[in-house]
């Protein structure tokens, strides 16, 4: 009985909230709108598309926005091939993509990509030319570095990440990344990895962190928001979403969404810098 | 009658269709992947390393990750299946056998990527901090989990072999004056050799072609592994992590020659175990 109460209880309180939303005058054109929108791809964008997609369903019912994974490779891939009707990449697709499905890219955000260790790790900083060292393989053991006497696990992503992209081009200056590397599958499973890890040293898009892991600053410049803005954390790229074409109905309001003001604010939340 | 020679019709046609599915999929596989088996590089892919930045895409150390991992997992899951079955079926208590029973029906519906998400928080880090080195991420983390997944379904597999043995041998032992241990080790086993070979098939295919586990637990590092405490990567896992990739790469095409060896090896699994079946009954 009690149970019931209460479940009630916060259903209420939900819609209430979802109310206070939908007041807002940027979900407007979503008014009246029913239809799904699917959107896949980068992992880094995941929590700002859920941000959006659950203030609009909110708002409205009947729209439903599904979003999935997979990593900039499968974004770009899916929504050229018209599985998706919005594909995220964390990084910019290449001419050759752009050409071959017809994109069109929209770029939202700017989004730094972090060096990482566990927080009981006492190396938090780095030089470029000790993080390839690292990568390479050569360098081994924390005990170098003036940490523990342990050997450094080495976490990276699969080869569909655009993430890693980024960090290979612009961290590692497309070094080598040894073989003994373990590959993690998505930002988050990075994360629950070198959260996980004592000794671990992984990367994740900046958005990500939290106090689980720490972030390691690279030739002096921390990874945060107001570094990345600046440039002088040259680590980073844009976040984007593509669409086969010029987006229609929908999909163009969602988009829409995302670089109106409410979505901007939702956008610096997560820890990305916002583009127009 | 009509319907009599309807239902043949149709059974046959199932029958003929599941046949069809597993040969289409291998020309399928066999297909896609020939640009690479014609230039001939087979054994290079086969052996060779995986470094898609200097053009090599070999997947030997994909292959020995799968044998390392798979064979850990039977080698665990095997003899304590054929135990926890035996408990079951005779040795133990019969109120007691029949809650196990219950308990391991339960355990074959939970999905396995939920053994995988228990790996990662409970057993990895319990590997790195017992043995000191690595990341927990290894093949004996990923092996173990493994076996724990297949376990249930042998389990199940073992006991109905077992108490399909006529009750009538069972009685001829006891009238004979021997005792429930002899009963299993000089009747029964034997005699359900059948369906306990069919269990390791099953068990085997599993084993060999999950993805889940080995995905989240193994580490997916290229590198052949050396030792237990190795992060590996399996085909499955590879098959996994490689499918986002261009579909007109060389690395997308090693893709199928992945299949073919994963399709190879379950074949070849099948057949040494249906060998050991017939030559165990032709012995005396």
């Amino acid at each position: 009985m009690k149970m019931k109460w209460t479940c009630i209880g916060a259903m209420a309180l939900w819609l209430v909230g979802g109310a206070a939303m939908a007041l807002a005058g940027d979900l407007d054109p979503f008014k009246g709108e029913a239809g799904a929108v699917k959107i896949s791809g980068g992992t880094a964008h995941i929590p700002v598309m859920k941000a959006a997609a659950d203030a609009v369903m909110r708002a409205n019912p009947k729209i439903q926005i599904s979003i999935a994974g997979g990593g900039s490779g499968v974004g770009i891939k899916q929504v050229g091939e018209g599985l998706v009707d919005i594909g995220n990449s964390g990084r910019k697709p290449t001419d050759e993509e752009v050409q071959k499905y017809g994109l069109v890219l929209h770029q939202w955000a700017i989004d730094g990509v972090a060096v990482v260790v566990h927080p009981q790790n006492p190396v938090k900083a780095l030089t470029s030319a000790q993080l390839k060292e690292i990568y390479a393989g050569r360098l081994s053991h924390w005990k170098a570095l003036g940490g523990p006497d342990k050997a450094i696990n080495i976490y990276t992503r699969d080869e569909a990440s655009g993430t890693r992209e980024v960090f290979w081009e612009k961290a590692l200056a497309k070094g080598e990344i040894g073989t003994k590397a373990l590959f993690a599958a998505s930002n988050g499973a990075m994360k629950t990895a070198v959260a996980q890890d004592p000794y671990a040293i992984g990367y994740v898009s900046v958005g990500h962190i939290d106090a689980g892991v720490a972030p390691v600053a690279l030739d002096g410049v921390a990874p945060t928001l107001e570094t990345v803005k600046a440039g002088t954390y040259k680590v980073s790229r844009g976040l984007y979403s593509s669409t086969k074409g010029a987006p229609q109905g929908l999909t163009r309001k969602f988009i829409d969404f995302i670089f109106s003001a409410q979505g901007r604010e939702m956008i610096v939340q997560q820890g990305f810098i916002p583009v127009q | 009658m009509p319907s009599e020679r309807w239902m043949h019709g149709a059974l046959a046609a199932a029958a003929f269709l599941s046949a069809t599915a597993a040969v289409t999929i291998f020309i399928i596989m066999a297909a896609l992947g020939w640009p690479i088996l014609r230039d001939g590089h087979l054994l290079q892919v086969l052996t060779g390393p995986w470094l898609p930045l200097r053009h090599q895409y070999g997947i030997g150390a994909m292959i020995l990750g799968t044998l390392w991992v798979a064979g850990l997992a039977l080698g665990l899951a095997v003899p304590i299946s054929l135990g926890c079955a035996a408990f079951i079926q005779t040795t133990g208590p019969r109120g007691l056998g029949g809650l196990l029973k219950h308990l391991v029906q339960l355990m074959t519906g939970i999905p396995t990527v939920v053994y995988g998400f228990v790996g990662i928080f409970l057993l990895v880090p319990l590997v790195r901090d017992v043995f000191g080195r690595g990341s927990g991420l290894s093949i004996l983390a990923a092996g173990v989990m493994l076996g724990l997944l297949i376990a249930p379904t042998l389990i199940l597999f073992f006991v109905e072999g077992l108490a399909a043995v006529p009750r009538a041998h069972r009685l001829a032992v006891s009238a004979l004056g021997g005792t429930p241990v002899q009963q299993l080790v000089y009747v029964l086993l034997p005699q359900a050799w059948r369906a306990i070979l069919a269990g390791l098939v099953l068990g085997f295919g599993r084993a060999v072609g999950d993805t889940m586990i080995a995905l989240m637990i193994a580490g997916n590092s290229v590198a052949p592994p050396a030792s237990i405490l190795d992060p590996a990567r399996t085909l499955t896992a590879h098959i996994a992590l490689i499918v986002a990739a261009d579909f007109d790469s060389p690395e997308f095409r090693t893709l199928f020659v992945c299949g073919l060896t994963l399709y190879a090896l379950t074949s070849l699994g099948v057949v040494a175990m249906r060998r050991l079946a017939t030559k165990h009954l032709e012995a005396p």
